[in-house]
């Protein structure tokens, strides 16, 4: 329900209204909940309403976190205990679920 | 997609998980609510769950609009169409809620009720514009994210001086919905729903800031970290969570700087108060009532409220007796704990509202996690053995199962 998508304004128009793009996609949208949006700017959109702005260098300051935390060092223990499942193991499990799964729906 | 992408790379969520398996090796127990059903869908949807340590459990909470909206509600929107025959307009998440006498809005549709599913408020005045000799009624569902579009088409109607354009009212109120959580005896005397923080709502927030949740950090102790709905922003969130329990700091931070501020949206939040005030107390599905958790529209524009216009009065309507929604919203059942889960409650045929929606916890996990947890039973034929197969389920990232 709270779905909301980051979109790019390209073009302003009359009454609080702009052109916006979502991968390639263009929509006419209202911007009336904010106050003077550029374009060039990403704002979030929802039902047809821009919401807020898309802080560029909060999105990267948060990236930048993002990569800080896979980068820092995991002691192996943790690692091996979460995900360390080799490919073939992991294709295995695959295939016993799919079984699985199978065998639960059929009647 | 930019600013979509980024946030969806498997790789850091892996790195992600193996740090917090790192920080959460304490002996203890971590017990998050995300309370928002973009985060639910998000948590079943790319497998966040399974990339989480044991000692991190997930809690659905009441986020999702759809699944909490009382029966009684969704009966009034139908006689409008039925009995009223006003062209009602809705999101697409109202239209298969099962209301009473086996009945949603989609049935009422097929009965000849003139029932529209609309993208945006907008489309609805424009229906209302195109269609003057007809009553249209916008039945309005939403947390704080979609109560500002609704308060926006009521003062245009009222601009425009719309006489046939009224909004069912039905928005809700997240910290209003928090409270009641923390206050339930569940979580406050019994204890049976352990809940250490919160993994706090994404667009909600947007409008709302950052500031109302301070309250549940000083006064209840429990740490929230506002996070976005992509699943890098939910486990980057949930190891803010796991640090804030570690350090025993309990304090609201913000995982979704790059759109939500302290304060918020101003501007929305003085067009809510316009055009909105408190409802004494509403009726939330397996919550009950809650005081002051919703809004009704100010008597200043009564000529745009159905509830004025046609003299409605909300009936209350018990759940389905077999329906397990209000256990799973308040976080004590899980979706598997449910008779009807999966056997006459589908997506496609919901007893349940937690079924309807994508975003309610029933549909999430039908979708994306419901053979998780099925034994492994090895028949004559298949090539795993017994002893085989339950080495599987242990080491399983079950990753595997919904991508399978």
């Amino acid at each position: 329900m709270c779905l909301a998508l980051p979109v790019l304004v390209v073009q302003l128009l009359d009454d609080d209204r702009a052109v916006v793009d979502l991968g390639g996609i263009r929509k006419e949208i209202s911007l009336a909940l904010l106050d003077g949006v550029a374009v060039g700017e990403y704002v979030i959109l929802h039902v047809g309403y821009a919401l807020s702005r898309l802080d560029p260098a909060e999105a990267q300051r948060t990236l930048a976190l993002f990569a800080q935390v896979g980068i820092a060092a995991v002691p192996q223990s943790a690692a091996a205990a979460s995900t360390s499942t080799s490919a073939s193991e992991a294709s295995a499990t695959q295939t016993a679920h799919s079984a699985a799964a199978l065998n639960a729906s059929a009647p | 997609m930019k600013y979509i992408d980024e946030f969806r790379d498997g790789e850091l969520a892996r790195r992600i998980g193996n740090r917090i398996a790192a920080e959460t090796n304490t002996g203890r127990r971590y017990n998050l609510m995300e309370f928002c059903g973009g985060h639910t869908h998000a948590i079943s949807r790319y497998g966040v769950a399974d990339l989480l340590p044991d000692a991190v459990r997930m809690i659905h909470g009441p986020g999702c609009p759809v699944c909490v909206l009382p029966i009684g509600r969704v009966d009034l929107a139908i006689r409008l169409a039925l009995d009223h025959h006003v062209i009602l307009c809705t999101y697409g998440d109202c239209l298969r809620i099962p209301a009473s006498n086996n009945l949603s809005l989609l049935k009422a549709k097929a009965q000849g009720g003139d029932v529209r599913m609309i993208y945006s408020p907008a489309d609805a005045l424009t229906l209302a514009q195109a269609h003057p000799s007809r009553e249209v009624v916008f039945f309005a569902i939403g947390f704080e994210t979609t109560t500002p579009p609704t308060a926006l088409v009521i003062q245009q109607a009222a601009r425009l001086g719309l006489t046939n354009f009224t909004v069912l009212c039905n928005h809700v109120l997240t910290p209003a919905a928090i409270t009641a959580i923390l206050e339930s005896p569940e979580v406050k005397e019994l204890g049976s729903v352990p809940l250490d923080g919160f993994v706090g709502p994404a667009h909600v927030s947007t409008v709302i800031g950052s500031q109302p949740y301070e309250a549940f950090a000083r006064d209840y102790r429990k740490p929230v970290v506002i996070a976005g709905f992509e699943p890098l922003d939910v486990m980057q969130a949930i190891l803010m969570l796991v640090r804030q329990l570690n350090e025993g700091r309990a304090e609201v931070e913000n995982e979704f700087s790059r759109a939500v501020t302290r304060t918020g949206n101003l501007k929305a939040q003085a067009l809510m108060t316009d055009v909105f005030e408190l409802r004494e107390y509403f009726e939330w599905r397996g919550l009950g009532d809650i005081p002051h958790s919703a809004l009704r529209i100010r008597p200043r524009y009564a000529t745009y409220d159905a509830e004025h216009r046609f003299a409605l009065q909300t009936r209350r309507v018990a759940d389905n007796k077999a329906c397990e929604c209000g256990a799973i919203l308040r976080g004590v059942k899980h979706p598997r704990d449910c008779k009807a889960f999966g056997t006459v409650c589908t997506p496609e045929s919901p007893i349940g509202s937690c079924m309807v929606s994508s975003e309610g916890a029933c549909a999430a996990y039908y979708s994306y996690g419901r053979f998780k947890d099925v034994p492994i039973v090895a028949h004559a034929g298949t090539v795993a053995s017994v002893a085989e197969a339950s080495q599987t389920t242990g080491s399983t990232s079950p990753s595997a199962c919904s991508a399978a």
